[in-house]
Parts: C-alpha cells; structure tokens; sequence
C-alpha cells in the first residue's frame, strides 16, 4: 500500500495546515466559550427567560455554522453540492414547521 | 474471474457470493427477485380482499383477518415491493448510465439492501406470531396505540429497520451520481433515469426522518409506556398523522419520479428520437419534488385543519398538475414524428399515459378541499391512488423490466408471453379500478368488510373482483416469461434496442467491472452521438489500466440479522423482560459487526492490466 501521509509535506503545504489548525483551534476555543454564555444565561437567572429562549437558539444557530463551515470544511473548495443539499433540508424543514404553525395558529 | 465465472458452480457458492456480494448488479437482482417475491405476497392479499367483497355479506375471512389483510397489503406494496424494485432497477442501471464501475459506498449498498429484506421478513413474520398488524398502513394513532396483541409493534420494527436500508441506498445514490460520473457526463447530460434516481434520492434523505421519528414514537408509546399520542396523558393522536404524512407524501413521489425518468428513456429509445423538452423535463422533476413537500395535509382536509390551512393545501396541490402535464405533453412530443417500435417495454409506457393521467385528474379531485369531504374514504380514493401507484409506478417497473432485462440478465424476455401479460393486466387494472370510482361516489367507504345487499354496490364489487383476476393472470404470464427466458431465453446482444445511453455501451450483462475504460461522454444520448458518427461503441477517456475493485463482505449480512434479533427483543421485552437478553444479544452482534469493519483495514483489490487484456482475447 503506498503511503499517501507523506513526511516530506512541501513548505506552502506546511503553512496551509498550520492556518488551517490554527483555525480549527481558535472556532473550538469560541464553540466553548459560546456554550459557556449559554450555561451562564441560564444558570445566573439574570435575564428573563422570554429572552434567554431565543437567545440561546442563536447560538445555536451559530454554533452549527461553526461546525458545518469549519469542522465540516463547507468553506473550503468543492463543497458547492453538500452546500446544496443541507440548505435543500433546511428549506424543506423549514417549509414543513411554517406549514405546521399555519395550521396550528390560523 | 473469468476462468471462475466460464465454470459451472455450486448453489452453496453462488449462495455464499450473493450473500456476500458488493456488486451493484448482483445487488440489483437480490433487489428485484426479494422485492418481486413480496410483490407477490401483497397481490395475494389483494385478491383475498377482492374475493372477500365478489358478494355482499361474505364470509371468506373473518372481520379481524380483514383488516390485517388491508394493512399489510398497503404496508407490502408501498415498502416491500414498489421501493425495492425501484431500489432494484436504480442499482441495476444507474451506475452503467454515468459510466461508473460500481455506486459510491459498495457495502453500504449491501448493508441497505439486507436492512429492507430482514425489516421486510420480519414485518411478515407476524402472520404466523399472534396475528399481523391490523391498523391500516398509515397506523393512525390512537388505533395503532391501542391495537391489541403485537401485530403493530412488528409494523413499527420491520419498518424501521427496512426504511434505515432504504435511507442507506438514497444516501449511496446520491453520493455517487454527485461525485462518480464518468467525463463529459454534466448534470445536464444525464439520462432521465438517472436525473430521477437522484431526486428520489433526495426526497428519501428528506422524507424518510419524518417516518423514522414517526415510528420512533409508536415504539416508545408502544413498548416503553411514553403517551406522545395519548391524549389522556397529553399527547396528541394527530402528530403522528402529520409526521406520517410529511413522509407520506413525498414517498408517493419516490414512487412516482424513478418511473417517470424510466418512461423517458423508454420513449426516446424507441421513438429513436432525443427526449422533447429535456430541459422542461428535468425541471419539471425538479419542481414535483420541491412542491412534494408542501402538500402533506391534503390527506388530513377532514381532520379539522381550518379554512385557510385546507385552502392552501388545496391549491399547492394542484399546482403540481401542471409540472407533471409538462411530462405528460413531453413524453407525446416525443413520440411525435418518431419512428416507433411497440414492444412489450413501449405497450406499457403506452398504456401509462392515459392510466395515469385518469389517475391525475381525480387528483385534482381529491386536492379540491370541499369536495374531499365527499370523497374522503371511500372507494373513490381508493381508485385514485391505484390509478397512479398501479398505472405509474407498477407499468412503470414493468416497462423497465423488459428494458433492461437484456442488460440485467443477459437474456430477452419473450415479445409474445410480454403482450399477453400486458394486455390481460391492463385490463384487468381498468376493470377492477374504474368502476371503483362509482362505487366510492355511490357511498361505499375504504376499508369495509362487507357491504349489504340490496344497495346496488354487487355488480360493481363483482367486476373488480373479476379485474382482479385478469391483473392475477397477467403477473403469472409474466413470471412464466421470467422462468423460460432464464432457460431458453433468446441470448441478448449487448445493445438489443439500438439504445442511445451509456448502458447499451457495455456488454449483457455488464463485465464485474462495467467498463474496462471509462467512457467519454461527448453530449447528451452519449451512445447515439458515436452511432451518428458511425462508431459502434464509446471512446474511452482513459487509457487501459488496473481497475481498483471493492471486496465482498458478510458483514452488511450480519449486521442486519443482528437488528433482526435486536427487533424480537424489542417487541417480546414488553411481555417477558426476559426478552431483553434477545435484544441485547441482537445488538451485541451489530455493533460488533460494526466494530470488525471499523478496525479491520481493508482495501479491496485490482484486476490488473493484464488480466484485463488477456480477456480481450
């Protein structure tokens, strides 16, 4: 079996990993401290919970972004068709709980 | 391989190499024979119902077998047959048509395949364990909660874990029509059928979740004493018809699209002509399946949704008339000016128009939220989805059938026996549906045991029961073709159609390897645009080289059979905890299986070059 890990990386390939962990580190360092606020707004009871709800889900919100561009490499090159398909589910989910609410509230 | 494959081998061989195959095509066939043999299972059930209704206040089974027999005809039909099938043929060409030598995860194709046949084997099982589900195959709560015995707890398992192999195998075809086709093959080069594999595909990795969680809840309500749909406890009984139907009614477009894209070639093959309107048509797919999705509540207009609701609904689903009369009016375009042959493969995509227009327009009916209420649940419906799911989907697979017979088994199917089977089902469908418009409108409800006499309901129930036979006889001409073409069936030529796609490209059946040098693909039709330049087969894009091939494996077999111990378990812990050593048992061996192909590496293997060139000779 060839192997493909090779040692001898050339140096602009070098750089490349090293930004690229750089970044994975750096959105994992903010994912915590994220989760953290969250912990925190529930736990100090400082804000109503008419605004911790909502708040909470935004970060969520962006927490999954996170995890889709940068763990899950969606910015880089050639994800154009995963791009695609996971905003196609969002969309048909999305459509499907604006049915549902229609039904439920009109 | 060759030397092996020249030789005459054992059954336990050939056994041990279908239970262990990753081979697209040999999946194919365990596909088509399994969902053909279930197939058979659901018509039986049908005609037990149809003979049960020939005379008013029949006795030929009793009120409870009835209704089991109502279930899982639905239940078989939808889940063990059409999807198989479907699955089947998709395995079976797709692949050959972008020019790839195999689907993109090989093993999980196996996986999937083995997940909807034990899922398949166990939802049956339960016909000789106490009884087989009774609640109708959409399992409304709080029927489905409260039916007594297990019967629906071997709905929920079986359907769980055959609708996870079917998840597998949309989620395997999508990721090999996005990344495996061969070069010069765009997206806007596809063959119809594989355009409508892959939104299929996309339908079942968006539909199936609402069924699996669906289920997921049924089996907790069922087995582990939750109450999502207990209303005492303060759940709700129509989640689950909303979530079924979010499923729901996507599924029917599963259905409906691959034999759509199917009819497409089949029209432009023997038209000899390019597809009208390719572009419309495949936008037009494209457009039935986004709006797929947004009609879900025209099954629930009497629930009680409100005005507004049952107004939207109704006019979303009219909406999709109009991509599908834009097929409909393609596929006539098509044919236009052709030169047409009629074979057996063309009677019934001949037949499929104006069957499945009827089917439709009442439809359009039925989607008219105000005269629903009179419709809804009587025979009216009944007719109306057969019109489509037995004109569409079933002439569909069987247009495809003898299509593709040649390519998946080497042999042609018989043109005199293929007429005759057409001709005595077709009628057959026409007589025991039409007339159930009638008596739908005359007030005879779905799902009844007996009707009474002396309310002019006989002489129509009698007609059906006789179209059942006809549509009987039909299938048993068509499986007696299937026998004599295996035995001494015309030898089929690589390209017996003077066919326009990449598949007709390769031998019949196809080498283990499709293709021993990917084609290039110059245009749409690949095949026909090297015929106009009077080339009898493709360019390769590609010198001669290894080809790298996956390695067969029990796995995907053990896995499933764990599950399928894991399925006892779950249904009998509810009377004996006892039962859980079974469940854990049946888990232990899937996620040991799980384990193995975790750690153990493996690469598969190549047919070199040589060997590729000592075959040539």
């Amino acid at each position: 079996m060839e192997n493909t890990n090779s040692n001898n990386v050339n140096s602009f390939q070098k750089q490349k990993n090293k930004e690229e962990m750089k970044k994975q580190l750096i959105t994992f360092a903010l994912m915590i401290f994220l989760t953290l606020i969250a912990f925190g707004a529930v736990i100090s009871e400082a804000m109503p919970s008419m605004f911790v709800v909502p708040f909470i889900l935004f970060l969520a919100v962006v927490q999954v972004g996170f995890q889709f561009y940068y763990f899950m490499h969606m910015k880089d090159k050639g994800h154009d068709m995963p791009a695609v398909m996971i905003y196609g589910g969002i969309w048909a989910a999305l459509l499907t709980l604006a049915g549902l609410i229609l039904i439920v509230w009109w | 391989m060759s030397i092996a494959a020249t030789q005459k081998r054992g059954f336990g061989a050939v056994l041990w190499d279908y239970l262990t195959t990753v081979d697209h095509k040999k999946i194919a066939h365990m596909y088509l024979f399994s969902g053909g043999f279930f197939f058979l299972l659901g018509g039986l059930e049908a005609l037990i119902i149809r003979i049960q209704l020939i005379k008013p206040n029949n006795d030929f089974i009793s009120a409870g077998l009835y209704n089991e027999m109502f279930t899982m005809h639905g239940t078989t039909m939808i889940f063990l047959a059409a999807m198989p099938l479907l699955l089947g043929l998709m395995n079976a060409v797709m692949p050959l048509q972008i020019g790839a030598r195999d689907v993109a995860f090989p093993f999980l194709n196996s996986l999937g395949f083995w997940l909807f046949l034990f899922g398949g084997i166990l939802l049956n099982c339960s016909w000789f364990l106490g009884g087989a589900p009774d609640a109708g195959w959409t399992a409304y709560a709080p029927l489905s909660t409260t039916s007594p015995g297990h019967g629906v707890d071997f709905y929920v398992m079986g359907l769980q874990i055959s609708g996870a192999g079917t998840l597998i195998g949309g989620i395997n075809f999508l990721v090999t029509i996005v990344n495996m086709r061969a070069p010069g093959m765009t997206y806007m080069r596809m063959p119809l059928f594989t355009w409508t594999t892959f939104v299929a595909s996309t339908l079942i990795l968006f539909a199936f979740p609402a069924l699996t969680v669906g289920l997921f809840l049924l089996m907790f309500d069922r087995m582990f004493g939750s109450a999502f749909f207990d209303i005492a406890l303060g759940g709700n009984s129509i989640i689950w018809e909303h979530l079924f139907w979010i499923f729901g009614h996507p599924e029917v477009y599963i259905l409906i699209l691959p034999a759509f894209g199917m009819f497409s070639d089949i029209f432009s093959t023997f038209s000899r002509k390019r597809l009208f309107g390719y572009t419309a048509m495949v936008f037009a797919t494209l457009l039935i399946a986004f709006l797929g999705f947004m009609v879900w509540a025209h099954h629930m207009f009497t629930v009680g949704m409100g005005p507004v609701a049952n107004s939207i609904f109704a006019i979303a689903t009219m909406a999709i008339a109009v991509p599908t009369g834009i097929k409909i009016f393609n596929w006539l375009a098509t044919m236009w000016g052709g030169s047409i042959t009629i074979n057996s493969a063309m009677l019934w995509s001949l037949a499929f128009i104006p069957s499945f227009t009827i089917g439709g327009m009442t439809g359009v009916m039925v989607a008219s939220a105000v005269a629903d209420y009179q419709y809804h649940d009587t025979y009216f419906v009944v007719a109306h989805f057969h019109y489509v799911i037995v004109g569409g989907v079933v002439f569909g697979i069987l247009a495809g059938l003898h299509y593709w017979w040649p390519k998946m088994f080497g042999r042609i199917l018989h043109e005199g026996m293929g007429k005759l089977a057409f001709w005595t089902f077709f009628i057959g469908f026409h007589l025991t549906f039409f007339i159930q418009h009638f008596l739908g409108l005359m007030g005879m409800p779905r799902r009844y045991w007996v009707f009474l006499e002396g309310q002019e309901l006989d002489l129509g129930n009698l007609i059906s029961t006789i179209g059942a036979f006809f549509m009987t006889f039909g299938v048993i001409v068509f499986l007696i073709n299937a026998i004599y073409s295996w035995k001494k069936g015309e030898k089929a030529p690589a390209d017996p159609w003077d066919g326009r796609t990449l598949e007709w490209a390769t031998a019949s059946p196809p080498a283990h390897y499709n293709f021993k040098q990917t084609p290039l693909v110059r245009g749409l039709d690949p095949l026909w645009i090297e015929k106009t330049e009077g080339k009898d087969e493709m360019t390769p894009a590609e010198p001669l080289g290894d080809i790298h091939m996956p390695n067969s494996s029990i796995l995907p077999f053990i896995m499933s059979l764990g599950l399928f111990i894991a399925g006892f378990g779950f249904i009998y812990q509810t009377d004996n905890s006892a039962w859980l050593i079974v469940l854990f048992a049946g888990m232990a061996i899937l996620f040991g299986s799980m384990i193995v192909r975790s750690v153990k590496d493996d690469h598969g293997y190549h047919i070199t070059k040589e060997e590729l060139e000592r075959e040539a000779d």
